[in-house]
């Protein structure tokens, strides 16, 4: 009890997206009514179109008109994400957290080097490097190699060859660079920490609590967010956190937890 | 190095578009604004009650993601409410590309492909009774039609040959599924791929409409000065014929 307890979130992030996984699964496989489509366009219930924003921006590049429903879908999306979650589609939702995850894992449990070093910035540019071709190319340039695409797609409709995409990522992650793609590359990723920039879900940090015993730093996966731990109290500000929430599972001196941003008290 | 990156990105993608002969649902736009507008979500697979339409794999060839179909595996069965074409979230199928002069979209509208007879390999060509692409046909005497022929060999039999209308044929496949002999002797190809072009060298001059053509023609003479003399200066000109 006392484990599950210690992974609350981690449970709860992992139920959510292989839920979510199986409700699309089902949705294609039987008919389900619950969520059809993928993660790059969606229906739910039948009436709700959901639409990855990125998405519909490269189709848009293109110089095609996106159909209404796909435009209210980004919309959603939007502001569900801007307004609320922020970052958490990458943690909470993608399922290629889970691929990431199980490489860190391994790479920890085998204590690999990580010797690459790669600017986090790099996913900025990859998003408007795949908006630029979307239009000199006339197709939707990331999707069209997407490694979390290609996942979903994979998982719901059939993989085909797209395990070798995955396997790639997943041996990047594990020999070369932790994190090397959620934290690095991915400009999905990337937009979602544009969206999500005012987001009210927020991590908030207590110093006065805090020991400064450096287990949030080993946890988190993007640990440039951490800045203000051990320093002064406040909200993660940086919309590059994905609200994973391990930090607050493994924070035994309880300076950490889940809150929503005061819109009253700004940080100067 | 975005420079760079952007070049080996770039390449990758043309070398994983689609392949020319691959066939679209009902109701796609032509191929280069599908290939713009297609979201990859597979709505349209799903909604697709007979599995005919599959979502595109890392190695099928067909676009990664996009929806396409195999004929000869499972034929498109011309659903009148079109489900797959509604189910678009994009407007990469669109309900306009079913919708004749009338605005009312109907399935007998779409143009997936044009069905394309191999004579050699139809054995209702080499005389033997054979119908059954003809009556497959959900546009039966209409997309397909039966032409009667003296058959030479026993010269008192009919060849009853299929032949397709390429106005009305909407490119389902239900002929190449149905079709008996052992490779399909009747393919779809998308249409762009089937169909040839007159341009506008050749009018029929018994089509009152076609006629018509000779005054929108918009094709230039090479020469606009007309210039006759140096036409013929230039016939004349013998000094190249002596140059050795």
């Amino acid at each position: 009890m006392k484990l599950i307890f210690r992974y609350r979130y981690l449970l709860f992030r992992r139920l959510l997206q292989i839920g979510l996984l199986l409700l699309f699964f089902g949705g294609n496989a039987f008919g389900w009514n619950v969520l059809k489509g993928n993660f790059s366009s969606a229906m739910l219930f039948s009436t709700i179109p959901l639409s990855d924003p990125y998405a519909v921006v490269q189709i848009m590049a293109t110089g095609f008109i996106v159909a209404t429903d796909a435009l209210i879908g980004a919309a959603i999306i939007l502001v569900l994400y801007g307004l609320v979650f922020g970052r958490m589609f990458c943690a909470w939702v993608c399922p290629m957290n889970m691929i990431s995850d199980t490489a860190i894992f391994i790479n920890k449990k085998l204590q690999l080097n990580n010797n690459l070093i790669l600017s986090r910035k790099i996913r900025y540019g990859i998003l408007i490097l795949g908006i630029i071709l979307s239009f000199f190319l006339a197709t939707p340039a990331f999707e069209a190699i997407s490694p979390v695409s290609t996942l979903h797609r994979g998982i719901i409709f059939g993989m085909g060859g797209g395990w070798a995409i995955i396997a790639a990522i997943f041996l990047f992650d594990l020999a070369l660079l932790r994190n090397g793609w959620c934290g690095h590359l991915c400009s999905i990723g990337a937009s979602y920490a544009l969206i999500g920039k005012f987001a009210f879900i927020k991590i908030r940090h207590d110093s006065e609590k805090c020991t400064d015993c450096g287990r949030c730093f080993e946890v988190c996966p993007e640990s440039q967010v951490l800045d203000i731990i051990n320093i002064r109290p406040g909200i993660i500000s940086s919309s590059e956190c994905t609200n994973c929430s391990r930090c607050v599972e493994v924070c035994d001196d309880n300076a950490l937890k889940i809150s929503l941003r005061n819109p009253m008290i700004r940080k100067k | 190095m975005a420079g760079g990156g952007g070049l080996l990105w770039g390449t990758a993608i043309t070398e994983i578009r689609a392949e020319e002969i691959t066939l679209r649902p009902p109701g796609a736009l032509d191929k280069e604004s599908f290939q713009k507008a297609c979201m990859k979500c597979g709505q349209c697979v799903e909604a697709c009650p007979y599995d005919t339409l599959l979502l595109a794999t890392f190695s099928d060839n067909k676009g990664i993601g996009t929806p396409y179909f195999e004929p000869r595996a499972i034929p498109c069965y011309m659903c009148t409410n079109y489900p797959c074409t509604e189910a678009c979230p994009s407007g990469a199928l669109d309900l306009k590309e079913l919708s004749g002069e009338d605005h009312i979209p109907s399935i007998n509208n779409a143009k997936m492909g044009l069905a394309v007879i191999h004579r050699e390999s139809c054995i209702a060509y080499w005389g033997i009774q054979c119908d059954a692409c003809y009556r497959a046909c959900p546009l039966m005497d209409s997309a397909i039609v039966l032409e009667y022929e003296t058959n030479y060999q026993t010269g008192k039999h009919a060849n009853i040959k299929p032949v397709i209308n390429s106005d009305i044929c909407t490119g389902c496949g239900i002929c190449e599924h149905v079709c008996v002999v052992e490779k399909s002797a009747i393919h779809v190809l998308p249409r762009e791929l089937a169909m040839g072009e007159v341009g506008n060298h050749y009018i029929k001059s018994w089509d009152e409409n076609d006629e018509l053509r000779i005054n929108n023609k918009t094709d230039k003479p090479e020469d606009k000065n007309d210039d006759i003399e140096s036409a013929i200066e230039y016939l004349n000109d013998t000094n190249d014929l002596f140059a050795e």
